[in-house]
């Protein structure tokens, strides 16, 4: 047991104690907490520092609003349902067409109008809010996703992970749907993370579960080696998080849209440890080398810089491995 | 500073709870567990009324030092209360009275009862006190007229029959009081007097003097005890006792008498709405009577602040309150360092103290048929589309309806256990199967048995743990040691090491790296 211990500690895991005590609660004031748990505020200090988000299409606030639902929902044939205060992606409704009265969501299963809005009553009794309280609904634009994860993701939003301490990316990863993950970019939901280099943003590694793999369960398309596109501005704009919302370990979720290019989805001050099994690397070593060097990292073009230059993917391209 | 400061708090934490629990244990001389202590116990008689408000006075019967047991220490409490003591034939009675009762009046008795050993001076004076036949005569009941008097002689006749010699009378005579289904003269004499009554007037009418004795069962655990009555026989010029539910001689040795004779425990003059409790505790801190004497001269202010000062009935709910901080403990170390997950943060310790009552095999059974029944009634709920309050309510009064379908279902397959079900925390109950339904219908039914099982597996070791003697002794006797608990817990507070589940969830990339 304390070898294994030593093991995890020499390959610089981070543990979830140590995330925790040291990192969420070390580098974030709870003051600031509020402006990444609710995704409504989220947005809109995004729009106000001219980050690009998803648009908004309304918010339900009150149980009366929900009779309102249709009106507000008018023409559009596509868009997301998701509770303010979520957690884990719980209690979000992708919705990707119509069929007469019905609502198709994005595995193809049809919903009736008083369905989504007792869902929607759900999201407001705070059924999916992190401490229980009373919660708002979001409707937005659903996002369309980048060609270049067509062949690698099944149905759903592909969304791009990436880890920051005092404004410096850290890792990153890219989320895609199974099946499984039923159109959700949820690892614990069976989603695939698949390990990118910090560097250049090209796949490395994919871990489905816990388990390494290289191929997408359900499209069977290799998931590595793949270019994402505009990976200079993922990375300053993770790097911008840390100016707007003053938390010093965040994870940020960025999604890449067809039409509007990337849109910074939610951010998140209690990121997950997965990414390091995707990665196939600890964070600790990174993490430690930005706290020696923080003070030297003001602005948005140093931090990415470094992050460039110290964060290269330690593996070699995982088409080599198994 | 926040180090430093940390660490001072949890040295200073953990060197008052143990120096105080180190002086108790080696200056006091505390024993350590609890099967060192001797037979002591407190008991405690507490009597409530209302006053009318008029002179009222209130007479009960004392136990007294009779073989083998001695009374240490007594304390008659009543406010505004006069108490004088009597002899009353082989009783001894405490008489309270007051000039004006107004209200509630509570009155308590309380006595240190020993049980002494037979090396001890006391034992050998107070043992076999020799009683002639006169003596004896004096305050027995009075003596059987009419029809009564005739069935009493027609039993009498029967029995002498069958017996041989005064013994086998006796025991026979217990017998055939006791036969409810015979048919005969002694049904007569039952249906108008208690059968240890009936008993003693007929071994008087035959000529051995006998009397009924009202006393307590003392037990291993703090408890509300009910009177239990047996029969002396003056055989030889010394009260032989009979016990009745066994039909034999000699009683078990932890029975207390209190009083003997037909009177009632206690008499009562302006007052209504009476109410009775009598409790017994074994005493620890008695057992260890000179290291309290010894502390009394030293410190006697922090010494009285123990949980033993408090009245019996308390402390029976502290024996349990006492356990929480332990379970709060063993289950930040499950969760922070082994790693489970289970359905609310506490619910565990809650579910692991009901265990207490239903015991662990049928607390798991019981608790596993709940949740699957009530789980199944909310994914039916699940299609009405209710709001969320009004369907936490309705799964709350389904809970209950299965609580007590499933007691009444024991009940009558005459399993005592499953009573105890009323015993779990329905609420707990009623959050646990909500979460559990989001947990299924939003991760899937493995991850939802898996932080079930979690909670059971954590309930039950929480149970296994603070069923423990040893530790209910512990922690009722050096209460001190709670500020180590916390020490160690707030230490626990800043651990950044993995948790041993961790080893599991990072192993693939240790296996490829």
């Amino acid at each position: 047991m304390f070898k294994d211990f030593a093991e995890l500690a020499d390959f610089g895991i981070l543990g979830l104690n140590e995330r925790n005590a040291v990192y969420t609660l070390g580098y974030n004031q709870r003051g600031f907490f509020p402006l990444v748990d609710d995704k409504a505020q989220t947005k809109a200090l995004c729009i106000k520092a001219g980050v690009a988000v998803p648009p908004l299409y309304g918010t339900i606030e009150i149980e009366r609003q929900i009779r309102d639902l249709a009106k507000l929902l008018g023409a559009n044939t596509e868009f997301v349902i998701k509770p303010a205060h979520g957690c884990g992606g719980d209690g979000i409704i992708v919705i990707k067409g119509r069929v007469k009265d019905k609502y198709r969501k994005a595995n193809g299963t049809l919903l009736t109008l008083p369905k989504l809005e007792h869902h929607i009553s759900n999201v407001l009794s705070g059924m999916y809010s992190l401490g229980g309280g009373a919660d708002v609904a979001l409707i937005e634009y659903c996002v369309n996703s980048d060609p270049v994860f067509e062949s690698i993701s099944y149905q759903g939003v592909p969304d791009i992970r990436i880890i920051v301490l005092l404004g410096v990316p850290v890792m990153a990863m890219a989320r895609l749907p199974t099946r499984m993950s039923d159109g959700k970019a949820n690892l614990h939901q069976g989603a695939l993370g698949v390990g990118v280099d910090l560097a250049t943003g090209i796949t490395q590694s994919a871990v489905l579960f816990n388990n390494i793999v290289t191929e997408h369960p359900d499209t069977a398309n290799q998931v590595t080696g793949i270019q994402i596109p505009d990976w200079k501005t993922l990375l300053e704009l993770s790097s911008q998080c840390y100016d707007i919302f003053k938390l010093g370990y965040l994870g940020v979720d960025i999604v890449l849209d067809k039409d509007k290019g990337p849109l910074l989805l939610e951010v998140n001050a209690r990121p997950g440890l997965n990414i390091q099994i995707a990665n196939r690397a600890g964070l600790l070593p990174r993490l430690h080398l930005i706290e020696k060097s923080a003070e030297t990292l003001f602005d948005v073009q140093k931090r990415v810089d470094f992050a460039i230059q110290h964060f290269q993917a330690a593996l070699p391209n995982s088409k080599t491995v198994n | 500073m926040n180090r430093i400061h940390f660490l001072a708090l949890i040295l200073v934490l953990s060197f008052l709870g143990l120096s105080i629990f180190l002086y108790k244990v080696i200056v006091l001389g505390f024993p350590m567990s609890p099967d060192t202590k001797s037979e002591v116990w407190n008991v405690e008689a507490r009597i409530s009324f209302q006053g009318k408000d008029e002179p009222a006075q209130v007479s009960m019967f004392t136990p007294q030092s009779i073989h083998p047991y001695i009374i240490t220490t007594e304390a008659f409490v009543g406010q505004d209360y006069g108490v004088t003591e009597k002899t009353q034939g082989p009783n001894r009675v405490v008489q309270w009275s007051t000039r004006k009762a107004e209200g509630i009046q509570i009155l308590y008795y309380r006595g240190i009862i020993r049980q002494m050993k037979e090396w001890e001076t006391e034992f050998r004076e107070l043992s076999h006190p020799s009683i002639d036949k006169e003596e004896a005569l004096q305050g027995v009941l009075p003596p059987l007229q009419g029809t009564f008097l005739q069935a009493g002689i027609a039993v009498l006749d029967e029995v002498k029959e069958e017996s041989a010699d005064l013994e086998s009378l006796i025991l026979s005579l217990i017998a055939r009081i006791q036969d409810p289904d015979k048919e005969s003269p002694a049904s007569l004499l039952r249906s108008q007097y208690p059968p240890q009554q009936v008993l003693a007037q007929l071994l008087t009418l035959h000529g051995s003097p006998s009397r009924v004795v009202h006393g307590i069962e003392l037990s291993k655990e703090a408890k509300i005890v009910n009177t239990k009555e047996w029969l002396e026989v003056l055989i030889e010029k010394e009260w032989v006792p009979y016990d009745l539910e066994q039909g034999k001689k000699d009683i078990p040795e932890n029975y207390l008498p209190w009083w003997r004779g037909h009177a009632p425990l206690f008499q009562i003059k302006g007052g209504t709405e009476l109410e009775f409790r009598l409790s017994a505790s074994p005493n620890q801190e008695q057992a260890i009577k000179a290291a309290v004497a010894r502390g009394m001269v030293l410190n006697p202010a922090w010494l009285k602040f123990s949980f033993f000062s408090l009245p019996i009935e308390k402390q029976v709910v502290y024996h349990i309150l006492i356990l929480i901080p332990v379970g709060a403990f063993l289950l930040v170390l499950l969760r922070n360092v082994v790693g489970l997950k289970t359905f609310g943060t506490f619910m565990p310790i809650l579910i692991g103290l009901a265990f207490r009552e239903t015991e662990l095999f049928w607390g798991i059974f019981l608790f596993s048929v709940l949740i699957a029944l009530g789980l199944g009634v909310r994914f039916y709920f699940d299609n009405l589309n209710l709001l969320l309050v009004p369907r936490l309510a309705s799964v709350l009064i389904i809970v209950v309806l299965i609580m007590g379908f499933l007691s009444i279902l024991s009940h009558h397959l005459g399993l005592v256990r499953g009573l105890s079900i009323a015993l779990f925390p329905m609420v707990i109950v009623t959050m646990t199967i909500e979460r559990m339904s989001i947990v299924w219908d939003e991760r899937g039914p493995g991850e939802a048995l898996q932080q079930a099982f979690g909670s059971l597996a954590v309930a039950s070791l929480t149970y296994l743990i603070m069923s423990l003697k040893s530790m209910d002794y512990l922690f009722f006797t050096f209460p001190e040691l709670l500020l180590v608990l916390l020490a160690m817990t707030i230490a626990l507070g800043r651990y950044t090491g993995y948790r041993l589940l961790e080893i599991r969830r990072f192993k693939s990339l240790l296996q490829a790296g």
